[in-house]
């Protein structure tokens, strides 16, 4: 195809893939009857009040919703990166017994849909009392903590493959343990993956809404996204504008993470087919 | 710390390598000490959890009750699902109709817009992130609430629709069309397997369409003939995480429908109505029942998807399977 077309067809296809977000950032800044009458994507009377009204919409404000958001998406990330990482260092560098059959199951995992477990898992939780509890975030961490993510394994693994085993080898002369071999030589040089990981987990937790749904019972205990659907059940027309506003400030960090670490991001689905 | 694997053990040489012996014994411990929190989280998240999930699907277990207390009915919850239950049957149209159609939409569009973007020109990585974009916002709830606006009565697509005088329907109300906006919003997100596209076009080697063009073949025959079997084990890579994602679409239908599935059962894929068994109408039993056939289904399909990529995967020789 020749150049002239290529890029206007490109350009077209820009415009059709960023109209919604152009849409959302323009309707969150519009009046109630401009989101009603005005078709076009810039708002006549500039109305940032919307974002007020949604912030104070609900008897707890979105600050403490987007709070307990950062604070899960922050735990998860500390979780996987940890887990993850010492379960890669053994699948990947150390040999012991029926390692084989281990790294099977852990592939076997990949592609269990999580929804075959939630329902065992939240009588599990809630019989422990640690559903609506004291610890509510317990049911969402404590599976990332644990290396359930066998994406992030995976990808690990992938990657600690291709540090060379000299090093270790060399360490191993030395007379360093594994211990020490992953402390001194694994660590350091699995900086790379660990950063990927640390990305997307915050990412996937940031956007992930089944299982805090599930999860979380109490109204102060909400994250951003369960919040975000009580704007569904009040349903009035009057609270577009603001269910907007905060529909758009929860995309935020997410679009902060996309401008700061695009490259990354990109290259991290090509080398592990990590979905984004 | 070291000291045990120093030891060149003078006293006793007969024994062979007994230095290696502790090594071999110190890593095997080690690699269960590094293993244990992935070991723990497979017993008690995964494994544990799988078999209590199986054993309720036999029981009419709800959380009102103590788990003791559930009522063993045998098959009961599989009789009811494959031949009581119309809105099981329903979900599994809507999910199965959904997968069909938005995975090969998607996946056509991330393959075109990858061909386009397939060449070294400046910008190319602005636009490749552009487009990725939506891959990483459109499984929010937040997106998914801008989704369904926009194709309200009065949402843009109507305003835009309005302009050539075509009056549009309330597209996420019509039982007709509701699962229509759903499969749009999944094939926006089209950038993550275009991406993988883009590296896979990448690696065909040049030296193939330069020999075709010599023998005068047109642009259309390159394709058929040289990008689609050498983009093979790419697209399959794809097809089989898209259709896994794709029966398991969750938010977008939850939005739209507010947590019921409608309208008239339109949205109600599949992960929704498990939801609905177990956690509204707290029919855990049945939801259990339903999940253990998600998996079966899903693993299936996966088997299915690699018995069938045998007949149309082109790997070449020097590559490893």
């Amino acid at each position: 195809m020749r150049f002239p077309f290529r890029l206007a067809a490109l350009l077209l296809i820009l415009a059709i893939v960023l109209y919604p977000l152009v849409w959302m950032v323009g309707t969150s800044f519009k009046s109630p009857q401009e989101i009603v009458n005005n078709i076009g994507l810039i708002p006549r009377e500039f109305t940032p009040g919307n974002f007020a009204d949604g912030w104070n919409k609900f008897d707890v404000n979105f600050g403490r919703f987007f709070l307990n958001s950062a604070l899960v998406s922050l735990l998860t990330v500390a979780g996987n990166t940890i887990s993850c990482l010492l379960a890669a260092y053994a699948f990947s560098r150390l040999r012991f017994r029926l390692r084989g059959i281990w790294f099977g199951v852990m592939i076997g995992t990949l592609l269990l849909p999580g929804h075959v477990l939630i329902i065992p898992q939240y009588i599990l939780f809630r019989s422990l009392g640690w559903v609506g509890g004291d610890w509510p975030y317990l049911p969402l961490l404590l599976p990332q903590f644990l290396a359930t993510e066998a994406f992030f394994v995976f990808l690990m693994v992938q990657f600690m493959r291709g540090i060379p085993r000299e090093l270790d080898e060399a360490a191993v002369i030395d007379g360093a343990s594994p211990y020490s071999i992953f402390r001194h030589v694994i660590l350091p040089l699995s900086r790379p993956a660990l950063v990927t990981t640390a990305i997307f987990s915050f990412i996937w937790t940031w956007n992930d809404f089944f299982r805090q749904l599930v999860f979380l019972s109490d109204l102060k205990d909400y994250t951003a996204p369960v919040a975000l659907t009580l704007f569904i059940d009040s349903g009035s027309e009057n609270a577009v504008g603001p269910m907007f506003a905060m529909s758009l400030l929860s995309l935020v960090p997410v679009f902060l993470f996309f401008v700061a670490f695009q490259r990354l991001l990109v290259e991290g689905i090509n080398t592990s087919g990590l979905k984004g | 710390m070291t000291a045990s694997t120093l030891s060149p053990a003078p006293v006793a040489p007969a024994a062979p390598q007994p230095g290696r012996r502790a090594r071999r014994r110190q890593e095997n411990l080690a690699g269960y000490v590094f293993l244990s929190p992935w070991l723990l989280g497979l017993l008690g998240i995964t494994a544990i959890p799988m078999l209590i999930s199986l054993y309720l699907s036999f029981t009419d277990y709800s959380p009102l009750i103590p788990l003791t207390e559930a009522n063993w009915i045998g098959l009961e919850n599989y009789r009811r699902m494959f031949t009581a239950d119309q809105s099981y049957w329903h979900a599994v149209q809507v999910t199965v109709t959904f997968a069909l159609v938005a995975v090969p939409l998607k996946l056509a569009a991330a393959l075109a817009v990858a061909l386009l973007l397939n060449r070294t020109m400046r910008g190319i990585s602005v636009f490749r992130g552009l487009f990725y974009l939506p891959s990483l916002l459109g499984g929010s709830v937040a997106l998914a609430i801008v989704w369904v606006s926009m194709f309200n009565r009065d949402g843009a697509f109507n305003s835009f629709l309005a302009i050539f005088g075509i009056e549009g329907l309330p597209w996420v109300n019509d039982p007709d069309w509701a699962l229509s906006t759903l499969i749009l919003l999944a094939v926006w997100q089209f950038g993550a397997p275009m991406v993988i596209f883009l590296a896979g076009l990448k690696q065909v080697p040049v030296e193939l369409y330069e020999a075709a063009s010599v023998d005068g073949a047109s642009p259309w025959r390159k394709f058929v003939h040289i990008t689609l079997p050498m983009l093979s084990p790419v697209i399959f890579f794809n097809l089989v995480l898209e259709t896994i994602n794709g029966f398991q679409g969750f938010t977008s239908a939850f939005v739209l429908s507010n947590g019921t599935g409608g309208p008239v059962d339109s949205t109600l894929m599949y992960s929704l109505n498990l939801y609905i068994a177990g956690f509204v109408d707290l029919n855990m039993g049945y939801a259990s029942a339903m999940a253990w056939v998600f998996l079966l289904v899903i693993g299936a399909i996966t088997v299915l998807l690699f018995n069938t990529g045998r007949f149309w995967v082109h790997y070449s020789d020097n590559e490893e399977r």
